[in-house]
């Protein structure tokens, strides 16, 4: 595997110019916004200083460099700042809603206690979202359990049974994941709901989230499963081992970690779809254990709700219900960046290195008990 | 597996070397492990095609009553049996275009920051900021299009309706020029507001697919403009651009059909209207997403049915757009090993 070469670096004379044109871009600024054309917001100032100092760093270059080294810095220039812009915006979803549901979770009654004997004006030291935590969890779990069996299974079917028949069923599967979550939702309300008469509940959510992930789980076991190197599958074949038995000890062994992150990934997904509950799974305020009988929210739908209150208490326990939901979808990205980085041949370094520390540190031992 | 020659090769006379007949005979664990794999396809398959027909016969009633005014109306009453999709289907487009305007240009500095431009170990920690973002919870980016972005971008919206306004698109009704900043109201809910905030959402998404294209641009390409003399961006232009223009077509595809089919976010914003709205600037927008969760609580039978047939007539544009990704990504240089 060949490596790339680092190409970059600076050089005090650019750094100069930047600095230069970003003081001149400012100041520019200052005396068109004062002087001769009054702009009134920061948004407007900012664009035409950034526009400023475009045209002056472009100058700047221009005189000591050639035509294409002046494109090369101002395309560099738009690149960063494209860059910076994203991740500034993209920080700022997180910082705000942190910062504006950081009073609510700090208190414990956050998770252990529900909103049945809470009024919306009650001060945050009362009522919390343990319902919609117990919900998400129990409905997650419900979907977990009809989509890895039948996801993985239908993956290997895929893979492992090819012809007409699979090809047919991949692209079916395919085309569903263009299926809008909101419209799984609704297939849901309008079979298991009103053609076949059970309430709005738990297990209807987890239907509906099931229907909307389950195409996504078989496209992306589908693809691990195809990265499996054949030589290894024909290895185990040539040995005289049985399609049952390399798909156990060989397929499935070296795309675990994949599938991890498959499943992890998809499950982060279901975690965090309103629409196919906010069609199925009813709304309550109080605690309900059971799936298969009365409304159960999930932490999505309670973040929904909760801000649409005027009350100011009610949105902050809103935001602060987005922070918990945010940290579960951490933790699970967080694993399944454990789980990807785990591989085979990994696992199989770390075995070698455990067996020489473990020699290296007998030897010493040994070697001191003989002194 | 066990495979038996049909004919011993002694029998075969020389000369008439032929490929032999090879007859394939599979253990039982094999045959279990078939049936079950393809039960499993079969179980996943008739899922799929019960959603679809259910979802096809139950629109086919509104669609059925509706004739081909169903495409042409710009209303929302099925028990007045008054209804359409042309305004909710152009809404929910337009919101989807602003969005990909936004993302792509971004989207695009930000892969190519990751991949040509940033420290090594900024490479590795953007990719994992982008890519967490891709997970975070479509109703977080409401939460923050509604409380944070709507009120800071509607200043925005009136000065560019002030000084834009004779470009059709930014035209905004009802605002006195002479007072452009007596009433903020009339920028709020807008098309360009709930664009911005999906523009967000899936601008992760764009991102790790257009990084993974541009990284995998042969070394032997780039550094054989670098030896023929091209700057950074000679590179860019000439090698890492073409390269990725299939990964990068494709990949915005994949956001528009993220972006078209977006319900939550959207319906924290808009205020919702029935008729077709161009004016991307001034208060009013729909989707056809949050037409469903807005209506599917107070919907009749026949009511649910035309939502169904709203929300298959989405299906099928977003149906059309990933195919067309698909075939797109898989035609071009980069996308064709994945």
């Amino acid at each position: 595997m060949e490596e790339r070469r680092q190409t970059s670096g600076v050089r005090i004379g650019d750094l100069l110019s930047v600095v230069g044109a970003a003081v001149a871009a400012v100041a520019l600024t200052a005396v068109l916004g004062s002087q001769l054309a009054p702009v009134h917001g920061l948004l407007a100032n900012v664009l035409i200083a950034y526009v400023l100092f475009l045209v002056v760093y472009a100058v700047l270059v221009w005189l000591d460099e050639s035509g294409p080294v002046v494109w090369d810095r101002v395309i560099a220039v738009i690149v960063q700042s494209g860059a910076f812009l994203l991740v500034l915006a993209l920080a700022s979803v997180l910082v705000y809603t942190v910062i504006k549901g950081g009073r609510a979770v700090v208190h414990l009654n956050m998770y252990t206690h529900d909103m049945a004997a809470t009024s919306p004006v009650d001060p945050l030291t009362n009522g919390g979202v343990l319902h919609a935590i117990l919900g998400t969890l129990v409905q997650i779990t419900i979907a977990l359990c009809i989509t890895i069996p039948l996801g993985i299974t239908t993956a290997l079917f895929l893979t492992e049974v090819p012809g007409a028949f699979s090809r047919f069923v991949r692209t079916i599967v395919e085309a569903m994941t263009a299926l809008p979550s909101i419209v799984a939702g609704l297939f849901i309300l309008a079979t298991f709901v009103m053609a076949l008469g059970f309430d709005k509940s738990g297990f209807a959510a987890s239907l509906a989230i099931t229907v909307m992930m389950l195409p996504i789980m078989i496209r992306a076991a589908d693809v691990v499963f195809r990265l499996v190197p054949a030589t290894l599958k024909e290895a185990s074949l040539g040995l005289g081992a049985g399609q049952f038995k390399t798909v156990m000890n060989v397929t499935l062994p070296t795309a675990r970690s994949g599938l991890m992150t498959a499943i992890i990934l998809a499950t982060a997904r279901g975690i965090g779809e309103t629409s196919p509950v906010l069609l199925t799974a009813g709304f309550t305020q109080s605690l309900n254990k059971n799936p298969f009988s009365g409304p159960m929210v999930s932490l999505p739908l309670v973040v929904f709700e909760f801000v649409k209150s005027p009350e100011q208490p009610m949105v902050e326990r809103g935001f602060g219900t987005a922070v918990v939901l945010m940290a579960l979808v951490l933790v699970l990205f967080v694993a399944a960046r454990v789980a990807g980085a785990q591989d085979v041949a990994k696992r199989a370094r770390r075995r070698r290195r455990r067996a020489a520390a473990v020699a290296r540190v007998r030897s010493l031992i040994s070697r001191s008990s003989d002194a | 597996m066990t495979t038996l020659p049909l004919r011993d090769a002694a029998e075969t006379p020389l000369g008439s070397d032929r490929p032999r007949r090879i007859k394939l005979v599979r253990d039982t664990p094999d045959r279990i492990f078939r049936a079950v794999a393809t039960a499993g396809g079969v179980t996943v398959l008739g899922i799929m095609l019960l959603v679809g027909t259910f979802l096809l016969i139950r629109a086919s009633q509104a669609l059925h009553k509706a004739g081909f005014s169903f495409l042409t109306t710009q209303a929302w009453n099925p028990d007045g049996g008054h209804f359409g999709v042309a305004a909710v289907l152009t809404g929910t487009v337009l919101v989807a275009l602003v969005a990909v305007v936004v993302a792509v240009p971004l989207s695009t500095c930000t892969a190519l920051y990751i991949t040509e431009y940033a420290p090594l170990a900024m490479r590795k920690l953007l990719v994992l900021v982008i890519d967490l973002m891709a997970a975070i919870p479509s109703v977080v980016y409401g939460l923050w299009g509604f409380f944070f972005l709507q009120s800071r971008v509607a200043p925005v919206s009136a000065w560019i309706a002030t000084h834009f306004g004779w470009i059709p698109i930014f035209r905004v009704d009802g605002v006195d020029s002479s007072t452009p900043l007596s009433s903020m109201t009339v920028f709020t809910g807008s098309t360009l507001i709930a664009g911005l905030v999906v523009g967000m959402m899936i601008t992760p998404v764009i991102t790790s697919i257009m990084r993974e294209v541009f990284s995998q641009v042969p070394l032997g390409e780039r550094e054989g403009a670098l030896g023929l003399g091209a700057t950074r961006w000679g590179v860019i232009r000439s090698v890492v651009l073409p390269f990725g223009k299939g990964g990068m077509i494709g990949g915005t595809m994949l956001g528009l059909g993220r972006a078209l089919g977006e319900t939550i976010a959207v319906y924290m914003i808009i205020s919702p209207v029935f008729t077709i709205q161009p004016h991307i600037l001034q208060s009013g927008a729909i989707s056809v997403s949050s037409l469903i969760a807005l209506e599917f609580a107070e919907a009749s039978h026949f009511g649910l049915s035309a939502l169904m047939a709203a929300g298959l007539a989405l299906f099928l544009l977003t149906l059309v757009i990933n195919f067309a990704a698909s075939s797109v990504v898989a035609r071009s240089r980069s996308g064709a090993n994945s």
